[in-house]
């Protein structure tokens, strides 16, 4: 990766950035999916990246916690800096990586443990915890995760009976239980009903205070009811990045219009 | 997610009926100063307007704004829809309170007929009375009181008619209050005006409530030619 560039004068009238991707470029063998994508992310936001399938949102979304590294001839060029610094740096450790930046998926998918064990799973691989601090820990998840009055009198029950609702709620409080900075979300509902949508939609909402939030979606619609930054993605190339209200009422670019109007795509 | 929807409209609906004060404070102040020969109080209308228009302004980007990023149906987007078209018609109320007020300014000094003046004052009562009662309906969503406001917009009518027929008559015995009828003219059609933005507004209630656009009042049906 290249060397890390100091900027010679912070702007102090923003925040800082939480992440900031410079130049992202992906090839998948020999087709590059990303094509030099400039992003920046700022805290306590959700941003929401839209575009046609194919188009490299979710590849994009994958980089920013390095789901991508795994991936046979996967190669990767540019800088993903969290917090200042390049996360992929030598010597950087996914692990804890994964512990400031979480991801969940499309699909709801808990471990065929029982929930409070899938809550308490990524606290377990870390340092030693007493069985009050994972207690609470397991509260406190369940209840941002809007799913604790659900499923507190069966916390040792198989999370794999419960509805895909509250599966995907669940495993957003396994993530959000290692106190990350930013969580990730590709698609997180596109598998679920539109009231356990709408549920997540009002969680994800009241979580930005204390999370950065970047999602992945297919549906419009959410992107303009709870996003306050959107990124249009087409082709590998980031053709928009602006306020949501922006890009939904008065877009810059013809492509993403056409796209948001549903000429294409 | 649609609680913060609500909350968003529920706003919209504050800022409507904000709106629809100030308008209202516009007439009533804008007929008092034309009664009381009171340019300070009209120039007083005149300056605050912009307030009025960019309220409006406010009002249609907020709708705007919800219609983009929540993609409202049924009841909910009627109420959008509601406000977008119900403020314009505010607008143009507050218009007509700056017309008066120019009125008031102009008809200073010219010769005074006080007996169309008191017309002038209880038409203008009425009208004022009718804002009151619209924005309430409106507030409460009442379809049924909305008819029976529109309804009282005949009481205005003949005014109307009525201070017609007394300036023509007294600009015919004394050519002298022919420039100061022709501004209690002008005041008592800008009053006539206000009552059929009201009914506009009325048909805009009934409209939210039932999703049936209806015309009260049609000029071209209520008098014979």
């Amino acid at each position: 990766m290249a060397m890390a560039i100091e900027a010679t004068e912070p702007d102090k009238t923003a925040a800082p950035p939480i992440i900031d991707t410079e130049d992202v470029h992906l090839w998948y063998g020999s087709n590059e999916a990303l094509k030099g994508i400039n992003l920046t992310f700022k805290e306590h936001e959700i941003t929401a990246l839209i575009g046609p399938s194919g188009c490299g949102k979710s590849t994009y979304l994958r980089t920013l916690n390095r789901m991508n590294d795994l991936i046979p001839g996967v190669t990767i060029k540019g800088e993903v800096k969290l917090k200042g610094k390049d996360i992929y740096a030598p010597g950087n450790d996914t692990v804890s990586l994964r512990k400031e930046v979480g991801m969940v998926f499309q699909q709801p998918n808990p471990f065929p443990f029982s929930i409070y064990d899938n809550v308490t799973y990524g606290l377990r691989l870390g340092k030693q915890h007493t069985r009050e601090q994972l207690d609470e820990a397991v509260e406190t998840a369940l209840r941002q995760a809007a799913v604790w009055e659900e499923v507190k009198d069966k916390l040792h029950d198989s999370a794999l009976g419960l509805s895909g609702g509250q599966q995907q709620r669940v495993c957003i409080a396994r993530v959000l239980a290692v106190k990350p900075d930013v969580v990730l979300l590709d698609e997180p509902t596109s598998a679920l009903d539109p009231i356990s949508s709408s549920q997540i939609e009002s969680m994800l909402v009241a979580l930005k205070k204390d999370y950065t939030i970047i999602l992945v979606t297919h549906n419009m619609s959410q992107a303009s009811r709870i996003s306050d930054r959107t990124a249009f993605f087409l082709q590998g190339h980031l053709v928009e990045y602006d306020d949501t209200k922006t890009i939904f009422l008065n877009p810059h670019k013809k492509e993403t219009e056409d796209y948001i109007s549903g000429r294409f795509g | 997610m649609r609680r913060v929807f609500e909350d968003e409209l529920n706003d919209l609906h504050v800022r409507f009926s904000e709106m629809g004060m100030m308008v209202n404070e516009a007439i009533y102040k804008s007929v008092k100063a034309f009664i009381n020969h009171d340019k300070e109080l009209a120039r007083d209308v005149i300056t605050s307007d912009h307030l009025i228009n960019e309220r409006e302004v406010d009002l249609e980007k907020r709708s705007f704004e919800l219609i983009a990023l929540q993609q409202p149906v049924t009841t909910d987007l009627r109420t959008i829809v509601t406000v977008m078209k119900a403020s314009s018609d505010l607008e143009r109320m507050g218009d007509h309170a700056v017309s008066i007020s120019k009125s008031t300014i102009r008809v200073k000094g010219t010769t005074r007929v006080p007996k169309v003046e008191q017309d002038i004052a209880s038409m203008a009562e009425l009208v004022k009375e009718m804002v009151n009662e619209v924005l309430d309906a409106y507030v409460k969503s009442d379809d049924k009181r909305a008819l029976q406001i529109a309804n009282e917009d005949h009481g205005i009518n003949h005014y109307s008619d009525l201070i017609y027929e007394t300036c023509l008559e007294i600009m015919q015995k004394d050519p002298a209050t022919v420039p100061g009828s022709m501004d209690y003219l002008f005041v008592s059609s800008y009053l006539e005006r206000i009552g059929d933005y009201v009914t506009n507004i009325c048909e805009w209630i009934v409209y939210l409530q039932t999703g049936k656009i209806v015309e009260l009042n049609s000029n071209a049906k209520e008098d014979d030619f």
